[in-house]
């Protein structure tokens, strides 16, 4: 059966550090993955592989069938692809105002470039108003991205991957710093997500707000996928026991130094 | 709801807060002049000399603002002035072709840019670093080339000169290519996917990459621009004096970024004030002879010079200061 993103055998290093030695992963249609793992463990390198913000040095990788050429492959394809991620505020611009940081990179323009102010001003107060109840913050298209809060500005992110519509939504902690209404529109984004026959991968260290929300987890550790639960088939805690197992497989040779 | 409004309302007021200080300021020091030597300042002629003078380093200081607006710096642009206005001398000379001329020497302009953007993306030097090597390394390449002597070029006996030194009735026409490529580089700045992209990656470098911005390609482009009009900056230089000179762009360095930080365009990145460039330039590029012509001495313009970039920048700091909270 096709999925929606596989990759098989990626290796990816930087500067002769090995961030990933052999990932296997896949993403079915309409499905919301976890991708759990310590600092470190490489969750981040593997999802901006996906968005195209990293290339891979080996292996294959297909999206909705097709194969990525990884020399080929940048944001602007992946977002052709339709698949959108939210770095949380990591990904906005401060002094630039949420008009320009909704549309950035995928600009309104006439055939000589120039922005249509007025059309992508309409469409963010759209987005403000209707999108996902982020609404009545006292915020307009107009304001700058350093008058918003913590959650506020997750919600700018969040609405930029709900506008573009995509069939692939990654998130980069998407709880973190957030208050806890805020971390249920998350969640409520999350479940739109798959209600609307989407899917969904998200990186996150606080299980149990994910959990229910979740399909399938994905634990990943120095570089390579070191289990995967299916959530019909684990509870909360024997997931939460599978990853410390897993975190403290991965370190005792070194903590036995530290202690000699 | 209330709220709301009043967010608004504040908001037109401060965001034009820089602007209309800067307006008082410029007005006022034109004020100071034209109390203390009426003679000079009450007649046309020396605002027709800042019409044809201003102008050329006000071309420089457009482009180190969209530089600065990238959060970058270019210190190469005076050599590039003066190689580029060299190039064009030299292929008007023996080419007689006018046009040809311009093609080169912009182009000339254009591979200096295209090294200090490979020398910024591809090989990771501090821009401030990468530019004073070049400054000084164009610098002595066009002395090498030259010899080091001037060049008289009978540029008047063209067509073009009409165009690029000459008056427009009582307007020197370098005056209007500064307007017009003011309005230009604001709308390419403010209104443009090109200026949106350099404003985000000098406000966040990392996601404008993350959102799909092509930084080092941006990056490159941008240095390129700035080298070009420095390089038309000597092209009009040569067109004024009729003469190519060694030194061409010497003490241009200071005075350009003075006219941008005047303008209220910050070192930080992400924010940029094309109009303010505009009027600090006309500031910056009016004072020594304001200074001379009102009796002092011209230690003075320094003095005063430093007292404008320093009052100026604590008034666009305070403003924005406000404009945040």
């Amino acid at each position: 059966m096709e999925k929606l993103l596989e990759m098989k055998n990626i290796y990816k290093s930087f500067d002769g550090v090995v961030a990933l030695r052999g990932i296997d992963f896949e993403v079915g249609y309409n499905e919301v993955v976890g991708l759990l793992g310590d600092n470190g463990a490489g969750k981040s390198t593997l999802i901006k592989i996906i968005s195209g913000v990293h290339s891979f040095d080996q292996g294959e990788m297909y999206i909705k069938g097709t194969k990525i050429d990884p020399k080929k492959y940048s944001v602007k394809v992946a977002h052709s692809l339709g698949v959108e991620t939210v770095y949380q505020e990591k990904a906005l611009a401060e002094k630039q105002t949420l008009w320009r940081n909704i549309f950035i990179g995928r600009q309104i323009t006439n055939k000589l470039g120039f922005i249509n102010i007025k059309k992508e001003k309409e469409e963010t107060n759209k987005i403000m108003r209707v999108s996902i109840g982020f609404r009545g913050i006292g915020a307009d298209a107009d304001s700058t991205i350093r008058t918003l809060s913590g959650g506020e500005r997750e919600g700018v992110a969040i609405s930029r991957a709900m506008y573009f519509e995509a069939d692939l939504v990654i998130l980069d902690e998407p709880t973190m710093a957030l208050s806890l209404q805020e971390v249920n529109k998350v969640l409520k984004f999350i479940q739109d997500i798959k209600e609307r026959g989407k899917s969904c991968i998200y990186i996150s260290h606080n299980i149990a707000n994910i959990y229910p929300v979740s399909d399938r987890f994905v634990v990943i550790d120095r570089g390579k996928i070191v289990g995967t639960y299916l959530r019909k088939d684990i509870s909360l805690h024997e997931l939460s026991e599978e990853l410390i197992r897993h975190t403290e497989q991965g370190k005792p040779v070194s903590q036995g130094e530290r202690e000699l | 709801m209330g709220n709301l409004n009043n967010n608004v309302k504040s908001k037109i007021t401060t965001k034009y807060k820089s602007q209309i200080a800067l307006l008082i300021m410029a007005i006022s020091i034109f004020g100071l002049f034209m109390l203390t030597s009426p003679e000079v300042f009450l007649k046309g002629r020396i605002y027709q000399a800042f019409l044809s003078t201003v102008p050329i380093m006000g071309f420089m200081a457009l482009g180190l603002t969209f530089v600065l607006a990238m959060g970058e710096i270019d210190l190469s642009f005076p050599s590039v002035m003066a190689l580029s206005g060299y190039i064009f001398v030299l292929v008007f000379e023996t080419t007689q072709n006018i046009v040809l001329a311009f093609i080169i020497s912009l182009l000339s302009g254009a591979v200096v840019g295209f090294i200090n953007g490979t020398l910024v993306t591809i090989i990771g030097i501090p821009s401030i670093v990468a530019t004073l090597g070049m400054q000084f390394l164009i610098r002595g390449f066009s002395n090498i080339i030259s010899r080091g002597l001037a060049k008289r070029v009978p540029l008047d006996s063209t067509f073009s000169y009409k165009i690029f030194a000459e008056k427009l009735w009582v307007i020197p026409v370098q005056s209007l290519w500064f307007l017009g490529l003011a309005v230009f580089f604001y709308f390419l700045l403010m209104r443009h996917k090109f200026g949106e992209q350099a404003l985000f990656i000098g406000d966040n470098q990392e996601a404008a990459r993350m959102m799909g911005v092509n930084v080092n390609r941006m990056k490159t482009m941008v240095f390129i621009l700035m080298a070009v009009v420095a390089a038309f900056a000597g092209i009009i230089s040569c067109y004024r004096m009729r003469t190519w000179w060694p030194t061409m762009g010497e003490g241009y360095l200071m005075m350009v970024m003075a006219a941008v930080f005047v303008g209220g365009t910050s070192m930080f990145g992400g924010d940029a004030n094309i109009e303010g460039t505009f009027i600090g330039a006309f500031i910056i590029g009016s004072l020594e002879a304001g200074i001379v012509a009102a009796g002092l001495s011209g230690f003075w313009t320094q003095f005063v010079c430093g007292i404008l970039i320093i009052v100026s920048v604590i008034i666009h700091t305070l403003a924005k200061r406000r404009k945040g909270s």
